[in-house]
């Protein structure tokens, strides 16, 4: 059971990647599907050990993504390192 | 509203422009101002140094007059009233924020007590050879107001209307200045503040939410909200739309600039503010302004003495220029003789309003002193040939 | 949108306008990174967000008031500080924030930076600091790295970068730090604790220009910034200002450098005013006041 999830608003996605380089568990990765403008947003690919640690929004330069704990889950809010 | 007792010096004064200057800011309700000290202005700003904080006001020294010419955009955005003031080459670097007062549509004064130039010129002697710059200074199309005093009191009785049509239009107005009315001393009459009329500032009359700030009604003139009033604002010297945010198309830059024109353009009749004497009749009119006027005044005097008949247009408000009158009055006169202290500035506004109707004398003078009155007598002479 | 139907909202969103998003950034570039920091750190320290005001000066960065939701301020090249000191001072209720960029802030605003610094005005400066002039297409700025290419240097730069925390440390500022886009959790941290001091603070954040900067000088793209930025930052809080200089290639000194307790300016005003200065309540019929009666 994972602890969070992340939410995309594919649309505003530039594709930089940092979501994808600076998860500490290794979550997501740039998807092959295209957005309208052309770039390709990411996707969950180790949905299960998704923290909803929020890095990847916090380093995310346009907004496009969010993680969130499940709120049975919130007390176990740790340290975030990079 | 009327202004407010507490910031106003009732009373008979015998002071210079300069201070007389100060003292209208005062009084029209400014209570912060920034500047940078350059002669021959320098004294407005001394003085208002010491008089704001008697008010609950400040004067900040800035780095340099970019500095300060921004510094009063920012305090108006705060909820003052602010001015600075300068000279020629201050003059010159606030060209910038003249432009940035302009589309964004900030009400404040910029005081230029004009010197001889160019560059540093001379700091200490008259001219009056930045009237061009304020009207077309800063890059790009805009309008602004410009002011000319003749004497202390009118440089007490003109800071007050600038402040007033800076906040009714929300222009920068330029209030012209030079260093003989700035350094004359004469009786200045200060009147009770129940007797001086402010322009209240244009307060967004819509909550939050409903307001938007560039927003203009049948005056075209739009409200204004301040920071830290819950507006969130968003203003910016770029083209923008009604709600501030930035438009980079053809059609955004026509209606805003279109706009801005145009709130002055169709307030002509009431910015069309003149002293005249005996135009009824007259074959020459001599046009002038600020400290010229007091010597043309002598000139007319001694045509007059020889028979001519002369009649005598001062220009108070020098920009927008009075157009309707000038083509009126071109039409019934021989000749119109313009003495300015500069090499030929209004002179040119006055011959394309004139439109060949008249002969257009100018009396050009580098400055560093004012005209013999016998050199504007010879113009005269000359345009009722 | 995922968004919605799980009923999470991120934070971020409230201090953005909603209206304005996308922004006009590359993809890559990192001041968005850095506004996620300063947003945070707003939401963290419960700061009235009615009451706060961001001023921008011209610029990839200068692009940031626009996108939020305070009152914005979006002025002329390099004169961001001195509006938001005119602003200050008229309304010292107001937290007033400068956020722009290297070249609009050191450069044609470095006379601004060093006067407010030394006047210790109680603003917080943020300057995202991408090494190049960006939106004008790349060319040389006071902050590039000596002998790195740009569009005015083609035979790389002839002159050394500018440190600017030792600039505004030397000028007075009360609380100086750098980071880099990179440190996402570090900087929220600092930009909550200078939100809550009073006085000149200023704040550099390294950020990667992957059109401009990274690609001029073969450099990769962003990410590759990002990860070169975790390689080579190091650490050192409290670092002499002089010890920090920003060599090309070599280590990145992050941290909090300067944190320090100097009377800020109207502070200092108002004591050496005294008995001159007098509080100036409005009068009450000034609030009340529908407009002028007479022509003006």
């Amino acid at each position: 059971m994972p602890k969070g999830s992340v939410a995309i608003t594919t649309e505003r996605c530039k594709g930089c990647g940092f979501c994808v380089e600076f998860c500490p568990t290794h979550v997501l990765e740039l998807s092959n599907a295209f957005n309208a403008k052309g770039y390709h947003p990411p996707h969950m690919l180790n949905a299960e050990k998704c923290s909803g640690c929020n890095l990847c929004g916090m380093y995310c330069p346009d907004f496009a993504i969010f993680g969130y704990k499940y709120p049975d889950q919130k007390a176990q809010k740790g340290e975030q390192g990079q | 509203m009327k202004a407010d007792q507490r910031c106003v010096m009732t009373g008979t004064h015998f002071i210079n422009g300069d201070a007389a200057c100060c003292e209208g800011a005062l009084s029209a309700g400014a209570r912060f101002a920034a500047g940078y000290p350059i002669t021959p202005s320098t004294e407005i700003v001394e003085r208002f140094a010491a008089r704001a904080p008697q008010v609950g006001g400040l004067f900040i020294q800035m780095e340099d007059e970019l500095a300060s010419s921004i510094a009063i955009q920012g305090m108006v955005w705060g909820g003052q009233k602010s001015f600075t003031v300068t000279s020629g080459p201050g003059y010159s670097l606030m060209m910038e924020h003249i432009g940035l007062a302009a589309i964004s549509e900030t009400p404040c004064v910029f005081v230029d007590v004009q010197r001889g130039g160019p560059s540093t010129g001379l700091p200490t002697l008259p001219a009056q050879g930045d009237m061009m710059q304020a009207r077309f200074g800063s890059h790009g199309d805009y309008v602004t107001i410009a002011i000319c005093p003749n004497s202390p009191q009118e440089c007490y009785d003109l800071t007050v209307k600038c402040f007033n049509l800076a906040e009714k239009f929300r222009v920068p107005v330029m209030f012209m200045m030079d260093e003989c009315v700035g350094h004359m001393t004469e009786k200045v009459v200060i009147p009770p503040a129940e007797e001086i009329d402010l322009y209240p500032r244009r307060h967004a009359s819509k909550p939050p939410g409903e307001f938007q700030l560039f927003e203009a009604g049948e005056e075209l003139v739009p409200e204004m909200a301040h920071a830290g009033e819950g507006y969130k604002l968003y203003v910016t010297g770029l083209t923008h739309d009604k709600r501030g945010y930035p438009a980079l198309n053809p059609a955004a830059q026509r209606e805003l600039v279109g706009r801005l024109f145009e709130k002055i353009r169709r307030a002509q009749d009431e910015l069309t503010m003149v002293e005249a004497e005996g135009l009824e009749d007259a074959d020459v009119v001599v046009v002038s302004y600020g400290i010229t006027s007091r010597v043309a005044q002598k000139a007319i005097q001694a045509a007059r003495d020889k028979g001519l008949k002369v009649g005598k247009l001062r220009l108070i408000c020098v920009w927008p220029f009075p157009e309707k009158l000038i083509r009126e009055l071109a039409g019934k006169v021989k000749a119109l003789v313009m003495p300015e202290l500069n090499m030929g500035q209004v002179v040119l506004e006055l011959e394309r309003c004139a439109g060949g109707q008249c002969k257009v004398i100018g009396v050009p003078h580098p400055g560093g002193t004012v005209h013999k009155p016998v050199e504007i007598l010879e113009a005269i002479e000359r345009g009722a040939r | 949108m995922s968004t919605t139907e799980l009923h999470v909202h991120n934070p971020v969103e409230d201090l953005l306008r909603q209206d304005r998003v996308p922004t006009i950034w590359c993809p890559g570039c990192g001041i968005g990174t850095t506004v996620n920091s300063f947003a945070h750190a707003l939401l963290g320290q419960q700061i009235n967000l009615q009451k706060t005001a961001i001023v921008s000066g011209i610029g990839c960065s200068g692009r940031v008031s626009g996108y939020m939701n305070l009152d914005s301020f979006h002025t002329t090249h390099g004169r961001a500080i001195p509006f938001a000191t005119g602003l200050k001072l008229a309304n010292p209720e107001l937290t007033v924030i400068v956020y722009s960029g290297d070249g609009d802030l050191t450069s044609i605003g470095g006379n601004h930076l060093i006067h407010a610094a030394r006047r210790n005005m109680d603003i917080m400066v943020v300057c995202v600091n991408n090494m190049i002039y960006a939106m004008t297409g790349g060319q040389a700025a006071a902050t590039t790295p000596g002998a790195s290419n740009s569009t005015t240097t083609p035979y790389g730069a002839f002159e050394p970068e500018l440190n600017m925390a030792q600039l505004v440390d030397a000028a007075g500022a009360c609380f100086v730090a750098r980071w880099t886009a990179f440190h996402v959790m570090q900087l929220e941290r600092t930009m909550a604790k200078a939100l809550k001091k009073k006085g000149f603070r200023f704040i550099e954040i390294l950020s990667p220009c992957p059109t401009y900067y990274q690609r001029k000088n073969n450099m990769g793209d962003a990410l590759a910034a990002m990860v070169d930025y975790k390689k080579r930052s190091k650490i050192k809080n409290g670092c002499p200002t002089w010890e920090t200089a920003l060599e090309p290639g070599g280590e990145i000194v992050v941290g909090e450098f300067v944190d320090r307790e100097r009377e800020d300016y109207l502070t200092r005003m108002r004591r050496q005013l005294g008995s001159h200065y007098s509080e100036f309540p409005p009068q009450p019929e000034e609030q009340e006041s529908e407009g002028c009666e007479k022509e003006c």
